[in-house]
């Protein structure tokens, strides 16, 4: 999947500016230490936590993005950071347990 | 005489607390061993790893460094800080244990498996501790992924 086609549904807001890229696969979670032992390349990450080690994570594992969950927003230097590092940073209007739903109906 | 081939040294201050400066020493030595040409997902173990040693020395030290060698057929990460220590480091080895404080779970530290990722991530993983600091000492071996 790519990110556009995602962006193209209801609720899901890219907060940066970063180009298009292959959705590969899935994670989800909020625990930071949690994701980096399970994360992959490629992974769309669905969490509610917003701090700049967020990036710092998703920019390790090079995430095709964050997806933040239940409206959850990021400040300005973290989305600044991540546009830097090239992930992506999604705000969505639906709980992390519909965001999986969608990503996994759209063949995630 | 060492007939290993020196290619790389960096050394990277950390400082307890800097929140938003942790990461940026991981990244750096990322960007740093794919220059190298390193096998990318090798340079994803090294990364991890000193990630996990970073941010620990953010979360739990009194601040440290670093430092980043690579030569022919190794990478090393040395992680070294001023304090307090680990009192009890086959505890803080397993996974799940963590002394995080609840404003630092918050920020979704403290899940207790930052060594653990170390010690999987790394190919030779030393630890030792005490009152004046804890020394990390990570190998990751070269050209092992490719076979
Ligand atoms: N550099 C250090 N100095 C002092 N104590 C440390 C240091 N690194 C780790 N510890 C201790 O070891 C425990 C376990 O560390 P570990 O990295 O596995 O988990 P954590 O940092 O608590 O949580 P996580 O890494 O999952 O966010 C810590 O909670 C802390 O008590
Ligand atoms: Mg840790």
């Amino acid at each position: 999947m790519k990110l556009s086609q995602l962006l193209d549904r209801d609720g899901f807001t890219l907060m940066n500016a970063v180009g298009d890229r292959d959705v590969t696969g899935g994670i989800c979670g909020d625990l930071l230490s949690w994701v980096m032992a399970r994360g992959k390349r490629g992974m769309a990450w669905v969490t509610v936590q917003t701090h700049m080690n967020v990036v710092a994570v998703a920019s390790l594992h090079e995430f095709s993005c964050v997806i933040l969950a239940d409206g959850c927003v990021m400040d300005e230097e973290a989305l600044r950071k991540a546009e830097t590092e090239g992930v992506a940073i999604v705000s969505a209007a639906h709980p992390a347990y519909a965001i999986c739903g969608i990503l996994h109906d759209m063949g995630v | 005489m060492d007939d290993r081939f020196f290619v790389h040294r960096e050394e990277y201050p950390i400082t307890a607390g800097d929140f938003s400066a942790a990461g940026d020493a991981s990244a750096r030595i990322k960007y740093v061993l794919r220059k190298l040409g390193i096998d990318s997902a090798l340079v994803r173990r090294a990364a991890i790893a000193a990630y996990e040693s970073e941010i620990n020395m953010v979360i739990h030290s009194a601040g440290g460094t670093l430092t980043l060698t690579v030569d022919r057929d190794t990478i090393r990460l040395l992680a070294r800080d001023r304090g307090p220590g680990i009192p009890d480091i086959d505890l803080a080895m397993q996974e799940g244990y963590s002394t995080a404080t609840e404003a630092i779970r918050e920020l979704g530290f403290g899940a207790g498996m930052g060594l653990p990722n170390m010690r999987r991530c790394s190919d030779r993983f030393t630890i030792r501790s005490s009152p004046g600091g804890t020394v990390i000492d990570m190998e990751f071996t070269i050209g092992k992924e490719s076979g």
